[in-house]
């Protein structure tokens, strides 16, 4: 056995055991570091396939940006188990049917038949210089460059969507003007008032 | 020599068509690596606490050891012998992984990192990418730590310093992304190689205002004065660091100094033409300098920028917080984009010598 073999098989059985313990953690903070963890065994597989730029960019923009947001929200959130447990059972025959279609489509999609070293050739293994973001870049900036900008173009819509959704004029907004307060003196803040000081009444 | 070494491993273990051997050789070469970066890290206290010191007209530590260089070993031996105390409601294992999370990056990026003319663990064809990858990791350390202590002071500690984390995370990438576009390939060595021939082929001359933004964000990457808001002694006591004691707080020390040294490296790899001597192509200069390996070159300028980093802290006061995502966000962010059309621009129509 080649050792990748090993490592392959190794990186498979992280990835499989915490995604399965992501799905049963009850604490959310766990689930999420176990989804990290899952994200961390697919890049490492990734590599194995000699797709480098793919993996490096799962870890960069998953763990490295999508996840810290995630629990940014789990930290915020004050999330309380037991509600979460109550509506379970709710939920439970509507989720097993959505389960069930899931697992229905990848298994027509992913069954025995649509892989496999007699359906598809074994892949090439390239020389040590073979640059696979050159190759990756070569084909997106060129036969696929319309599709990728547009691409692009949809994510800053969203964006833009997405701030204008959120961004409220009046109550909530606290916008602060950093050159005005930089640049505050301290006539604006304070008025000195000289008041004359009154004559003492007299006592009889 | 280190061939007959490597067949003596491969010989000695031969298990999976020699896999395990060359599993075996990297560690080797991980610990060649790691020790020193752990010694450069603890002088880097040393440093830090004797160029303060002076610069604020006092004499340092100087007690231990002729001038007190054996400083670091004393405070090493302290916080290995110390007590590691759990608050009493505490997530143990989030609280334990938190340190751990910090640490394991920061060295991890060393991976990469070239010292000189083919010295390097691994050459990876997407070194810079990997070391903004692996860079981002290292902010779990501070999350988890913020949030497993269950205590008041580390999770605002940590809030805002992961914020401030991920905002500077895309300057610095767009930042690598001009770097990029020059050298024409995200590889670390070709970045480096492709900055040679003298003082005037380094990547600072046209990307002058990148660099500038790229050394103020690797401040606040690495948690640095004026961006040390997940300690601020002043304001949250501690920060993320209030539960921890012990080695757990040393990890968080050790990782903090080794990213600065890392930071530093990024730095002259990026833009001070790496490995490569200042005095490339100069008269008499270059053949009297020729005997300093390549390796002393990087090393020296790396000093620089971690002398850099005790001037800024000895100098200038902490930022506050909405100050610094002011800075980031609408300074920053539009002054690199603008850069990076006008690098673009550059390279298509080979304005310059550079480009």
């Amino acid at each position: 056995m080649e050792f990748t073999s090993v490592l392959f098989y190794v990186f498979g059985f992280c990835f499989v055991v915490s995604a399965a313990l992501m799905v049963t953690a009850r604490n959310t903070m766990k689930a999420a570091m176990l989804l990290i963890l899952s994200f961390f065994s697919a890049a490492s597989i990734w590599l194995l396939l000699e797709a480098e730029f793919l993996a490096v960019t799962l870890i960069l923009v998953y763990v490295g940006a999508v996840m810290v947001l995630f629990l940014f929200v789990i930290k915020m959130l004050d999330v309380d188990q037991s509600t979460l447990r109550a509506k379970f059972t709710k939920y439970l025959p509507l989720g097993i049917v959505v389960a069930a279609i899931v697992i229905a489509q990848m298994a027509l999609v992913l069954s025995a038949g649509q892989f496999g070293l007699d359906v598809v050739a074994e892949p090439a293994r390239h020389a040590a210089d073979y640059s696979n973001i050159t190759e990756l870049a070569n084909v997106l900036y060129t036969a696929y460059v319309y599709p990728f900008e547009l691409a692009a173009v949809l994510l800053l819509i969203a964006i833009i969507a997405a701030i204008t959704l959120v961004h409220r004029k009046g109550s909530r907004s606290k916008k602060q003007d950093v050159s005005e307060q930089v640049n505050v003196q301290a006539k604006d803040r304070m008025r000195i008032v000289s008041i004359p000081s009154g004559k003492r009444k007299e006592s009889k | 020599m280190w061939q007959a070494f490597v067949d003596l491993i491969h010989q000695l273990i031969p298990w999976f068509d020699g896999g395990l051997a060359d599993v075996v050789i990297i560690l080797i070469k991980g610990v060649a690596l790691i020790l020193p970066l752990i010694i450069m890290m603890a002088y880097m206290t040393y440093a830090e606490r004797k160029v303060i010191g002076y610069m604020q007209l006092r004499i340092g530590p100087n007690r231990v050891g002729p001038l007190g260089l054996l400083q670091p070993f004393a405070d090493v031996f302290k916080m290995m012998f110390k007590e590691i105390i759990f608050p009493s409601k505490a997530n143990i294992y989030l609280f334990l992984l938190a340190p751990i999370l910090a640490f394991v990056p920061a060295v991890a990026i060393w991976a990469v990192i070239p010292m000189g003319e083919g010295f390097y663990i691994t050459d990876l064809d997407v070194s810079l990418l990997y070391v903004l990858a692996i860079g981002s990791v290292g902010v779990y350390g501070i999350i988890l730590a913020g949030w497993a202590s269950n205590s008041k002071y580390p999770l605002l500690g940590a809030l805002r310093s992961a914020s401030m984390l991920v905002s500077y995370e895309i300057v610095i990438g767009f930042v690598v992304v001009t770097v990029v576009m020059i050298a024409g390939s995200v590889n670390l060595n070709t970045i480096v190689s492709d900055q040679s021939g003298g003082i005037w082929n380094w990547y600072w001359i046209p990307l002058f205002p990148m660099m500038i933004v790229f050394w103020i964000s690797a401040l606040a990457e690495t948690n640095r004065a004026p961006f040390d808001v997940v300690e601020g002694e002043s304001e949250i006591v501690g920060g993320t660091h209030v539960e921890y004691s012990g080695m757990c707080f040393a990890l968080f020390f050790m990782a903090e100094y080794i990213n600065m040294i890392m930071m530093a490296a990024l730095a002259v790899l990026m833009f001070f033409g790496g490995w490569h001597s200042p005095f490339e192509g100069v008269p008499y200069l270059e053949a009297w300098f020729a005997f300093v390996p390549d390796i002393m070159w990087l090393l020296a300028k790396m000093s620089f920028f971690l002398f850099l980093y005790l001037w800024i802290r000895a100098t200038f006061p902490r930022y506050r917080y909405d100050q610094i995502m002011r800075l980031c966000w609408k300074v920053f962010l539009p002054l690199t984009i603008i850069w990076i059309f006008a690098v673009a621009l550059m390279t298509q129509l080979e304005i310059g010598p550079w480009f």
